[in-house]
Order: C-alpha cells, then structure tokens, then sequence
C-alpha cells in the first residue's frame, strides 16, 4: 500500500504565545467565506477561563475516522498533500464526519449549512502570518523527509553505535546529503567506533572513508582533497569528528586548515566528551559535568569532586575567528535548520573552509533514557545552553533559531545523569555562564552585522 | 476444485470494507476475498435517500472502486450470497453452489428491512429501502406519486417522507410508538422534528396501527386500529431492521438478536468473527450484548474484527457501543450521543428555547460523567462529546460552563487530551 511513509507539513499552535485575540480566525473565515466572522472559521480557538487558550483544528490524520464513517466518499485523504479533502458536490451534510472526529476538526458552517474543515489554504494557511504572536506556525520540516527519504543511504545498514545514539542520525543524514562523490575523514572517536571504518576489511560506508590519527585529521583530509583537484575530479571532502579529536589534540591541523582555507567540510559530532573510550572529559565538556576522570565523590585535600571545575571551550567561536568561508552550530533537534546550514556548508566546502559543530546528545555517557535524545537536545536549544547559529565573512555572525523565551537551565540539567549531583551554586555558576555566553554571542552578531 | 483463501469477508458495505482495510495494515499479502450479494460496487445504505431524492445518479455513490481492491490485491466477488456456514470445515457454500475454503472468515452481512406481520401485506406492492436497488425503484416511483404512505418513522422512514414531501406528494406517515423517531430522540425533540414536518404539509399519525392492507384502484388501501382507512398509491415499509443470518441455520455460531461477538469481534466458533449491523456485541453502559446498528459501530467493529483476523498486535478491545445519531431534516440538524437513560443517582439537565426551537439535554452520572447529550438546532461536536463520554471524563470542575457552552467546553478539553 503506497499510501504510507509521506510527510506532510502541518499547522503547529503553540498554546503559551496565543493570548485569545482571534486574529487568525478571522483572517481564516476572510479567506474561506469572505468574511470575518470568526464562528465561521476553521480554526477556532477556545479560551478556558483560568489557564489559557486551546484549539479546534483538523489534525489531518494519517488514519481519518471522518473518512471512514462518511456515507458519501466526500472525504478523502490526498495522500500527495497530507489534507484531507471535502468534496462539496458529494457531501450530504448527514454530519457524521463531526460524530468521527475527536477534536472537533471538521464541524457545521452554519452559514452554509455544510461541514467545513481546514484545507491549509492550498499550502499556505491565512491563519498563520495573521497571528501577531507567532503562536500559529506552519512546519515545513516534511519537505526533508520526503526529499532526503528517496536518497540513498550510504552508511551501513547494521551498526554498533550505542541504542539510541544521536551519531547514527547524523551519520545518515550528512551522508545522505553531501552524496556520493565523497571523501570521508572519521578520526577515532563514536563515529568509527560505530562502524564507518568496517568490519573484516570492507567499510561501514558506501564511500571512501579513511581513518586519520586524531591530530591530523584536518591535514590529511586537506591533502587528498587537493590530490583530487590536480587529477581534476570534483569531490567532497568531509570529515566527522568528535569534539575531543577537534578541540585537543586535533585542534593544531584543524586550525591550520582553516587557516589556509583549505577546501574542505569538517563536521564536529559534540557529545562533550571522550565517549567512545570511556566517558573521559574533554575540553568541550561543560562545568559541573561527571565523566569519568570528573567524579563525583570525596576528592583529596579536603575538595569534594563534584565533576569538572572549568568551562568548556566554545569550539565553534574560535572558528569563526578564524574567518572561515562559513561556520554554523546545528542540532538534531531542529532538523531543517540543520539541512539549510549543510547545504550552505556543502556550498562554502567548494571556495574554502566550512566548519559545522553539531551539538550531540549522548544517552550513555550523558546518562539519559534512549528514547530521550531529540528531547535533551531540544531543551539544550530551548534554554540557550547552546544556541543556533551561522557566520559568514560577508554577512557575519546571525542567530538561526533565536530563543526569545528561554526556559530556566535547570530544565536541560534534570533531563540527565551526569549533572544530577550539581549543588545550587554549580548552578547558577552554569546559568550565569548560559547568560553571559548569549551576550557574548549577541555582541558578535550584532558587531558582524554592523 | 474449491477456491481457497486466507481471509473471506462477507458483505462489503462499512464494516466489510473497514476489515479489508486493517487487514491489508499487517497483512499485505495473504489472499483475500471480498464476497457480496450485492450485485454493485460497495456503497453505503446511509446515501441511499439522496439516490431516492435524485440528488446522485445510482452510479456516482461508490465509496470505493475496482482499482481500490486490485490494488490491496483483493478479489471482489458481485452478485453472490453466502448461502450456509460450515464452519466445522472452514469452508463457506455460495448461492450458485460453489464453496469457498477459509482460514479465517468475516461476517459483515448487515442488515435487511423487517417486514411487520400485517394481515394484506404481502397481497399489495410496496418499497423497502436498503439497497441501491431498492433507492432506484423508490426514486422512480415517487414521480408519479400523489399520495403515499410511510410506514414506521425511525430515521429511515423519515429520511425518505422528506424526499416525498419535497417531490410533492401528499405524504402520511404511520407509527406505532407515541412519538416519531422513538429510542432517537426524546418527545421534546421528536415535537419539534414534527412540526418541521407538519410545516411542510406532511400528516402524521403516532400511536396508530395498520390492521390491514388490501389492493386498491390506486394501489393499497390501508386500516388502522381506529378503523380510519387510508389509501396510498406508494407504500413504504420502514419499520426496522433485522440482521441477514439465515446462513447460520444449523451451524454453531451462537446468535441471539444478531451474531453474538467478543470484544475482539470473535463469535463463538474459531476462525469466524462477526462486525456491523449484524453483530450484538458488548454495549458501552451495559455488559449486555446489544444491537448498535448504525454506522459509526459499523466501522469501529469491521476495524477491530480485521485487526483480530490478521493478528495485527496493535488492536484494542471494543470498549462497547454508544448509540450515535445525527439527523437533517428540513435545514435543521438533531443530534444525539449516548444514552438517554439517567444512571442511579444521576442528573439529567435541559435547556429549551420555543422561540428559536433550540433545545439541549445532558445527562450525567452520579460522578458527574457525561453519559449522553441531546441537541436540537444546538450544534455541538458529536465526535468530542462521544470522547468525553468513552473516557469518562470527570466534568465536575467544569459542568456549569459546559452547560452554558456544550460545543466550546467540549472542544477546550479535548485539545488539552490531545497535547
Ligand atoms: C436509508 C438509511 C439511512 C441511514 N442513515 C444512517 C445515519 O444517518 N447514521 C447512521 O449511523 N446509520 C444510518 N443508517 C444505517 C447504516 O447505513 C448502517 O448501520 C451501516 O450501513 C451498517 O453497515 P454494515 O457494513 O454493518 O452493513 P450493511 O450496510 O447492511 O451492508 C451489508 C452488506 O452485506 C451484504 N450481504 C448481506 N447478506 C449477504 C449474504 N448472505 N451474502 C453476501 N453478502 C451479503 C450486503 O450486500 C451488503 O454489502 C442508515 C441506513 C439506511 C438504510
Ligand atoms: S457531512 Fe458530508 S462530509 Fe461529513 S460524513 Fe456526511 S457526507 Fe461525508
């Protein structure tokens, strides 16, 4: 049955922006029936006296009960646009679509005396950029399935990556996209532990794929790329390290080739840490975070260990300052803002020097649920403890996903083991650092664009 | 040699088509056979008024097509009646005598107008209405008609006294019950689907029988208990229905109104289940097993009997039927969800408006759950409040407004179910 595997954009409300004001059921019922009379919207939002506002709104789902119970094949699931479709010439408006739907999505116009239900507006719904509180929000995101699910994938079917791990995602997706006509660098770290390098003599990818020591990862990708380019064959040249191999011992190559803005893509997978050898810290790690050489325990002297004393290092700044052809800070969290940043990062690999630092939620080393990994890397976002970002030379340094909002750090903190010991001081020392960390972004942004 | 097939469903109108569809969800490959007496495509007795008002062409009412089936790889059988289950031999005997051996078998054979004992009844002719055939007959017929005659005013009769009146005929409906619409709606609300009716020129008789029935030079000449005669140049029985089983004499299958079923649409042999209009199944407010024959149910049961047949793990048990009814009449719109019995220590609230003809009637549980909700002219949304009533939610924090604001409060929780 073809009809199943589709994504389909959708209308997102977000119940905390939307302050009742009815603007987008009246821009709805303006572009339905002509006019704004907001009982005969689509969207109708219902205000509970005491705790906020809720919504009425055909879902669109995969598997419509309004389909199955009407009598007359007047509605339809178009499996090419996700909406489900009413076919005025057949309906008999006998209502037993509204006794189907749960959510009250699909309900009497009394002013036609006909059933009526979102359509979306063709793709780009009136209700959406008429909310002035950006509570309406139409997700794109599907495009990318859709798009990237016809590719090939060019990792290894069979894995030995951690269950859940945020790796093998980004693995599949980078792959998928950059294509092909690849030249793979993975230094020792998570991403050939867990299988890019092969097994029993052939590779864990349908690419080339090499595995450089961990200080010179950057140098030896920089020179195949340029025996490449005297051979005259276009490829890309990309290397998937972790943040161990590219802040410590591999920062030297790292920043020599971004220096001599060799043209090459080089992506850090940030777990904070040496996690493939054994959970060791490294100089991205966070203050305050446990790994195994930052314990939790005793300590010596009289200093109780209570995981790492310094801050980490912010890695992809340090790019930036280097005035790379292009630097971004992605999650998998947020998926469409890190496919706008591989294309522009593919784009800038072919003039010179593109840096992309993913930051990559660790479920064993982090000491979190397996099924947890999208959540904690949301909240990470959502609390500005890391932030989404891109630079150029031309444009400067601009926030992708700002967080106007951002919810308190602890809110990122309790979804994980490894900060579970933390005392109230070691937390506001990492949310002063969460503040003082946005300024300092800010400043940039705000000086690049100036 | 007789035909063999991994799934045969019986019947191809909701609950059939339903089943197809959950089996073909886990089971995309074992052979399938769709088998119906019906001589068309699959469609659903629920249009078939607007066949009769001449609103659709017979042939533009098909819920689905043969690419539909060819493409889930089903093959659809026409014109052919399951005659006799030997279901101590997997095997089904046909009407044109053929057999058909299965692994697993649904039968979703619905259900067919009961015909009320009435002396004279068979000595005239008159309409039926449930198939497309019958709607055919019925839309030709009342072209011609000056005067006709509905017996029984449940949905069905009423739907097609609608279509008479509105092709102008001088219409009579009969019933036996004090009121129109009986076990639907309430006298209030039958009051004002009547005066609808009466506004429009129909007469009707509630609290009369039909004695007898005898030709006439127009057509049928009709007593009632009174003694008042009527004649009718066409005749509508419309008196209920009555499940088609007769297929099952001599077999095991236990039955009683209809085809006893577990929550899993199981009946009591292996390898057979039962959905629909057919089956008497758990009902929502009693553990007694009950005839829900509408189409809702028809649906929810044909989803779980597939699922059940193909081994599907995802399938949830039948949590019993709640009767659902929405009816159009004359531009206006009754809808009822639940029942309309006041649970012990109860409530039960109405709210009427003469003047606008609004009317409204919630009934509550002790533990303020709703437990079934009435609308005439008020809209509500039939789909949520059946939510509200299936999971039991607790309105008590919220009963005034929801009183106030049946359609708002309603919809308030379930977004707040949702996220
Ligand atoms: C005029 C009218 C209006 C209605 N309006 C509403 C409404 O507004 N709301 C509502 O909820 N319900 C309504 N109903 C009832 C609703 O249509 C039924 O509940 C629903 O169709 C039941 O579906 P089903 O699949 O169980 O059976 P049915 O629709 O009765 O279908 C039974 C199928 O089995 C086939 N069959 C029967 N016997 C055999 C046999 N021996 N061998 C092979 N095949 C067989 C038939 O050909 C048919 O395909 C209405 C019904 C009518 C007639
Ligand atoms: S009101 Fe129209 S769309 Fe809804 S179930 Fe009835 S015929 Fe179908």
């Amino acid at each position: 049955m073809a009809n199943f595997g589709g994504a389909y954009n959708t209308i997102a409300f977000d119940a905390n922006k939307c302050d009742g004001c009815g603007d987008c059921m009246t821009a709805c019922a303006t572009a339905k029936v002509g006019v704004g009379d907001t009982a005969r919207s689509r969207i109708q939002i219902v205000g509970s006296a005491d705790d906020g506002f809720e919504l009425a709104l055909c879902r669109q789902c995969a598997d419509p009960k309004c389909v199955t119970v009407c009598p007359a094949a007047a509605l339809t699931k178009n499996y090419a646009s996700g909406v489900i479709d009413w076919n005025g010439d057949k309906c008999v408006d006998c209502l037993l679509c509204t006794v189907g739907c749960a959510y009250a999505g699909i309900a009497l116009d009394a002013g036609t005396g006909h059933v009526a239900k979102c359509d979306t507006c063709d793709g780009a719904p009136a209700c959406v950029p008429a909310c002035p509180h950006d509570a309406l929000t139409y997700v794109t995101t599907s495009r990318i399935y859709n798009e990237v699910g016809d590719w090939e994938d060019l990792f290894a079917p069979g894995l030995a990556g951690c269950q859940g791990c945020n790796t093998e995602l980004l693995m599949r997706h980078t792959l998928r996209r950059v294509g092909p006509e690849t030249v793979l660098a993975t230094p020792p770290g998570c991403v050939p532990g867990m299988g890019s390098v092969g097994f029993n003599g052939t590779t864990g990818t349908k690419i080339p794929v090499f595995h450089p020591l961990l200080t010179n990862t950057a140098a030896m990708l920089a020179g195949i790329k340029r025996q490449y380019k005297r051979v005259g064959r276009e490829v890309n040249a990309l290397a998937i390290a972790g943040d161990g191999g590219a802040s410590d011992v591999g920062f030297q190559s790292l920043s020599g080739a971004a220096e001599r803005n060799e043209q090459i893509l080089f992506m850090v997978v940030d777990n904070e840490g040496y996690m493939n050898t054994g959970m060791q810290r490294s100089s991205c790690t966070p203050y305050g975070a446990w790994t195994s050489t930052t314990p939790i325990g005793k300590g010596s002297g009289g200093m109780p260990a209570q995981g790492k004393t310094q801050d980490a290092k912010n890695l992809p700044l340090i790019m930036v300052n280097h005035r790379c052809e292009y630097v971004a800070t992605a999650s998998t969290a947020y998926m469409e803002d890190l496919y706008d940043k591989l294309d522009r990062a593919i784009q800038a690999s072919k003039r010179g020097f593109a840096y992309l630092h993913v930051y990559s939620p660790c479920t064993t080393g982090w000491r979190f649920p397996t099924d947890q990994n999208m959540e904690v890397a949301r909240k990470a976002v959502e609390t500005n403890f890391v932030m989404l970002w891109e630079y150029n030379r031309t444009d400067g340094l601009r926030f992708t996903r700002p967080v106007d909002d951002p919810l308190p750090v602890t809110e990122y903190l309790k979804a994980m083991g490894r900060f579970r010991h933390l005392s109230p001081d070691q937390i506001s020392h990492i949310q002063a650092k969460v503040v003082e960390n946005l300024a300092f972004v800010k400043q940039m942004a705000h000086r690049q664009s100036a | 040699m007789t035909e063999h097939t991994k799934y045969l469903v019986v019947g191809s109108s909701h609950a059939a088509l339903e089943a197809v569809t959950a089996i073909r969800m886990h089971d995309a490959e074992g052979s399938l056979t769709l088998l119906t007496r019906d001589p068309h495509l699959p469609y659903s007795p629920t249009v078939l008024p607007y066949v009769v008002s001449g609103r659709f062409a017979p042939d533009g009412i098909f819920l689905r097509d043969e690419k539909f089936f060819a493409r889930l790889g089903v093959q659809l059988k026409r014109g052919t009646a399951l005659k006799a289950l030997h279901a101590e031999r997997n095997a089904a005997e046909l009407a044109d005598g053929s057999e058909i051996a299965y692994e697993k078998i649904l039968l979703a054979t619905g259900a067919s107008p009961a015909i009320p004992p009435i002396p004279g009844l068979d000595q005239v002719s008159y309409h039926v209405l449930r198939t497309l055939d019958d709607a055919t007959k019925l839309n030709a017929a009342i072209k011609n008609s000056k005067q006709a005659v509905v017996l029984g005013a449940g949905l069905v009769g009423m739907h097609a006294a609608e279509n008479l009146v509105k092709a102008g005929a001088k219409v009579t409906i009969v019933e036996m019950a004090k009121q129109l619409t009986d076990g639907y709606f309430d006298a209030i609300a039958a009051g004002l689907i009547e005066k609808a009716f009466t506004d429009n020129g129909a007469t009707i008789l509630t609290g009369s029988r039909v004695v007898k029935l005898a030709p006439s030079a127009v057509g049928a000449m009709l007593t009632l208990e009174n003694g008042t005669t009527l004649e009718a140049d066409l005749l509508l029985v419309a008196t209920g229905v009555r499940p088609n089983m007769d297929y099952l004499a001599g077999s095991a299958v236990e039955h009683d109104r209809g085809i006893l079923v577990s929550d899993s649409m199981q009946t009591s042999v292996p390898n057979v289940w039962s959905a629909g209009d057919c089956a008497q199944a758990k009902g929502f407010f009693t553990d007694d097993k009950v005839m829900n024959a509408i189409l809702p149910d028809a649906t929810e049961q044909g989803r779980i009997a597939g699922m059940a047949m193909a081994g599907d793990p995802g399938l949830k048990q039948y949590p019993g039927g709640v009767p659902l009814n929405t009816y159009h009449f004359f531009g206006r719109h009754a809808i009822s969800v639940g029942s309309s019995r006041v649970p012990e220590g109860g409530e039960m609230v109405t709210r009427f408006d003469e003047a606008s003809g609004r009317y409204l009637k919630a009934i509550f549980s002790a533990d303020n759950r709703l437990t079934g909700i009435y609308g005439v002219n008020e809209f509500f949304d039939g789909g949520v409040m059946c939510q509200l009533i299936l999971r039991r939610i607790d309105l008590s924090p919220v009963k005034q407004r929801f009183l106030a604001e049946p359609m708002k409060v309603g919809r308030e929780i379930m977004s707040k179910t949702w996220r």
